[in-house]
């Protein structure tokens, strides 16, 4: 096992004219398992094919441990990978795929048959294993193709979107199954998918690429909850995060703890202290919907909102409120008895508000 | 990094490039010179044995009347085909087997295919004797009309199989939708078959003219093969010259104008279907 | 809907006999005593089932030989053909390299033009090198005849099979080479063998080119041509059947990537 170091890697393809990564910075540690996330077109695939030594990058360093990759071909890195498509060879038995690998570094038949076998176990493909992948649903295909990385014990396993084939249902009880077997083989993992709830659930740490670079870094949570860049917040959540515009009040008090107060067309709102120097100028303020109180009564610090769109989500009633001049996803209880056209009352509680630079969109 | 895969393709692509060229281009300068050198420098000496040849224009006039009658006839009948077996018939799959036959089949074989039905004491008279009708020459160089059909008919079954096939991996290519959208909205068959099919078939058709004008220009053993000399083509004359009269360089200025033909058909269908009238407006 | 139906089947039937009955007619023929062939009427039923006709004609002179000759030329064909047109295939299927669509292009042009009647100058630069009268001499104007297509349907072949699959192999351990050996070949091959089916059978059918660049080694299309005029009956027609039984077998064989290899690489 060992640790992942991404220095300055720039990448243009002859065809493109930006830089599909570009002047790209990244450690994963030994052990760790990151999540690249993004639109499509960010650069999450590229840099993930360049780490594999599928690409070549234009400038910039791979390391894996304590080893400079950046020239090597990708089959002497070290590593494995799950691909989008699966790849797995449609002329070989499952079993033959799994052991690919084995086979390449010719391991010794009675070892080749025992990680075969285990691996095979681990992903309960016990019963498939004399079939060819023709025979098989997408799901067991998959689950081949991590059978087939697995097996290897490499320093490093990369997956390519290995859930974006699968359907709903299937992807989510795969999600947990996947997070659990790496989890338990410790190897570091670098995970590339656009998207977002996958994000969340898998990396210990989730990298958000935008345009070639990474917007913000950090925990599932950290991403989520303070994202750097108004991109992060609009792009990591369902629904993602409301944004309106407000101006921060100008009765300049000097007074760093106490709130200030933002004023969108004729509401006002509490905001957060910290935006005290910033009286007098506009922000881009961002809310999720999770944390916007919604009320059938007025109360203070509330403001008014119209009810137009009802949700059930089973779990939550998702409402789309008109609020001044703005439109919001507001998440109500299951419960909440509110039909389009009535009249509810919005809270809005100061720390729960992400203030954002208008002109350069990231966070104040 | 553009060098990067021009860099890796390059050996590959290589020795097929050499090859063409020493096949294609050589040949072809060579031939140039073949055909306008003489012992005494530039000479269109050759060029004039060719044309004041009697059977040079009968050959020419040959060539472009089995182009012009069998082509039309050859492409209705391989659509027919193709819609035919698009209806799922019984035996779909025998029907197609044998229809795609005549694909591997070679002119020369297809004219002595052809010489076992129509010669005089052959499967086609006897058929006719035993129905009370009296044989009849169809070979015979003083019925030219029957010759002519006997050599467009084996032509026909032979080269109508080509059609057929790129016409069917065509269709296979269009989807099923549009065709059941315009039957959705009332089309009839014959007018989804004008309007749907046809023109989505462009592409396919485009190149099944081409490849068959010109494969269709180079027949030659055919009628060799059925009528000896009495139905001269093109091609057939520089066999003749090059084999029986021993003069290759007019064989050469014969050949000449064949691969001219082949170009100026070509590059004449390509612009008419690119620039003509978008069918079914 | 029903007299549809019945119409379509008939048609079917009617084209099916128009295809099916000449080559059952030149095998009647072919397979008829000599002495029977002079009947008139001929009957249409294998009354007089012989051998004769088809062992003269093999025991006449030159056609064993060039029997040989086109066996000897076709499979040369085939194999120069899959050399330097599969590596060709391959780059064609795997690079975007400045100037494939003019590569692309000129295989068409090549391949459209009907370069068999080249063959008279070509026959002038083999006198010189001394390749006049060869197996050589045929092969090549037949692998230059059956290049493009081997090109075109293999680069078809190829994008068949995900680069994905060949990086996974890369990812695992795999050198290029053995990627290609283990991965891509195993899936390419029945494609490429119906490729080189159809390679052989052009080699076999051509008749210009190889009657033209030969004296004495002739294949068996061009001695049954030289001999046209002075030949019995029988004896084009044991010729008919020699020339039309591998088409049968051909058929049979690649029938089912007949569709794609005409299909994808012309469009």
């Amino acid at each position: 096992m060992a640790a992942v170091v991404i220095e300055n890697l720039v990448k243009t393809y002859p065809s493109g004219h930006r830089r599909a990564t570009d002047d790209v910075t990244l450690e994963v540690s030994d052990g760790e398992f990151l999540v690249l996330v993004g639109p499509s077109g960010c650069g999450k695939t590229t840099l993930l094919r360049m780490v594999a030594g599928l690409e070549t990058p234009d400038a910039g360093t791979v390391r894996i441990g304590e080893r400079d990759v950046t020239r090597l071909p990708a089959r002497h890195r070290s590593l494995s990978m799950v691909f989008q498509s699966y790849a797995i060879f449609p002329h070989m038995t499952v079993r033959q795929n799994i052991g690919f690998g084995l086979t390449m570094a010719k391991v010794p038949r009675d070892e080749w048959a025992s990680r075969v076998a285990r691996a095979a176990g681990l992903l309960n493909l016990g019963d498939q294993l004399d079939r060819h992948p023709a025979q098989l649903s997408g799901g067991q295909r998959q689950r081949v193709a991590v059978a087939r990385a697995i097996v290897v014990n490499a320093d490093v396993l990369l997956m390519d979107e290995p859930l974006s084939n699968l359907d709903a249902l299937l992807r989510m009880q795969f999600r947990a199954e996947l997070k659990r077997i790496v989890a338990r083989l410790g190897t570091t993992t670098l995970y590339v998918t656009h998207d977002q709830a996958e994000a969340m659930s898998l990396g210990d740490r989730v990298a958000v690429m935008r345009e070639g670079s990474i917007a913000q870094l950090g925990t599932p949570m950290e991403v989520y909850d303070r994202p750097a860049q108004r991109f992060v917040g609009g792009f990591l959540g369902t629904p993602p995060m409301n944004f309106f515009d407000a101006v921060v009040a100008p009765d300049g008090h000097a007074d760093h703890d106490k709130p200030v107060r933002l004023t969108a067309g004729d509401r006002v709102i509490p905001g957060p202290a910290r935006l005290s120097g910033w009286a007098g100028r506009p922000v881009t303020v961002g809310v999720r919907a999770e944390n916007i109180e919604v009320s059938l009564q007025d109360g203070p610090g509330r403001s008014h909102a119209e009810v137009e769109v009802a949700e059930p989500t089973g779990a939550a009633m998702l409402l789309t409120v008109r609020w001044g001049g703005d439109e919001l996803k507001v998440l109500a209880p299951a419960a909440f008895p509110a039909r389009p056209g009535d009249r509810v009352w919005l809270g809005m509680p100061e720390h729960a508000l992400r203030c954002f630079d208008p002109e350069t969109s990231l966070a104040l | 990094m553009a060098a990067g895969p021009a860099r890796r393709a390059l050996p590959l692509i290589l020795p097929s490039l050499l090859f063409m060229t020493a096949l294609f281009l050589l040949p072809l300068i060579t031939g140039v010179a073949q055909a306008f050198r003489g012992p005494d420098g530039l000479t269109t000496g050759y060029l004039r044995r060719m044309v004041d040849d009697p059977y040079f224009w009968q050959a020419a006039r040959n060539t472009a009347l089995l182009i012009v009658v069998l082509i039309p006839l050859q492409f209705a009948l391989a659509l027919a085909m193709a819609l035919l077996l698009r209806e799922r018939p019984r035996l779909a799959g025998l029907h197609f087997y044998i229809w795609v036959i005549p694909l591997a089949i070679s002119d020369l074989a297809a004219g002595l295919v052809w010489l076992s039905i129509f010669t005089d004491r052959g499967y086609l008279n006897s058929v006719l004797d035993a129905a009370g009708i009296s044989p009849y020459a169809w070979l015979s160089f003083q019925h030219p009309a029957t010759m002519f059909l006997a050599v467009v008919i084996a032509e026909l079954w032979r080269a109508t199989s080509l059609v057929f096939v790129i016409v069917v991996a065509g269709m296979q290519g269009v989807p099923r939708d549009y065709d059941e959208a315009a039957a959705v909205f009332g089309a009839s068959y014959w007018q989804r078959v004008r309007h749907v099919l046809l023109p989505q078939l462009r592409p396919s058709l485009q190149v099944a003219l081409i490849l068959r004008t010109i494969l269709a220009l180079e027949a030659f053993a055919v009628a060799q093969a059925l009528t000896g000399r009495n139905f001269p083509l093109l091609v057939g004359e520089t066999y003749q010259w090059y084999t029986a009269l021993q003069n290759p360089n007019v064989a050469t200025a014969v050949a000449l104008v064949v691969l001219l033909l082949s170009v100026v058909a070509a590059v004449g269908y390509l612009r008419l279907m690119r620039h003509g009238p978008e069918p079914g407006r | 809907m029903r007299a549809q139906r019945l119409w379509v089947q008939a048609a079917c039937v009617a084209i099916s006999l128009f295809m099916g009955v000449p080559i059952y007619l030149i095998t009647l023929a072919a397979l008829s005593s000599r002495e029977s062939l002079n009947d008139f009427p001929l009957s249409l039923l294998p009354t007089h089932p012989s051998g004769e006709t088809m062992s003269t004609f093999l025991r006449s002179t030159g056609i064993l030989g060039g029997l040989v000759n086109s066996l000897t030329v076709g499979l040369s064909t085939v194999a120069l053909s899959l050399a330097v047109g599969l590596p060709a295939g391959y780059a064609l299927a795997r690079y975007a390299f400045r100037g494939r669509d003019a590569y692309q292009l000129s295989l068409l042009l090549t391949r459209a033009l009907p370069i068999v009647v080249l063959s008279v100058p070509l026959a002038k630069v083999f006198l010189t090198t001394g390749l006049y009268d060869t197996a050589y001499a045929v092969t090549l104007l037949h692998t230059a005849l059956a290049l493009p297509t081997t090109v075109l349907i293999s680069a078809a072949i190829f994008v068949g099979v995900p680069r994905e699959q060949e990086e996974a192999a890369m990812i695992f351990g795999a050198s290029p080479m053995a990627a290609f050996g283990r991965v891509v070949v195993p899936q390419a091959l029945p494609g490429i063998a119906a490729s080189a089916i159809f390679t052989f059978v052009l080699s076999w059918n051509e008749v210009l080119g190889a009657s033209i660049l030969t004296l004495n080694r002739r294949t068996l299309p061009a001695q049954v041509l030289a001999t046209l005029g002075e030949s019995p009956l029988a004896f084009r027609f044991a010729g008919g059947l020699a020339l039309v039984l591998p088409a049968l077998v051909f058929i049979a064989v690649v029938r089912r990537y007949l569709l794609n290899m005409w299909g994808t690489p012309l469009r």
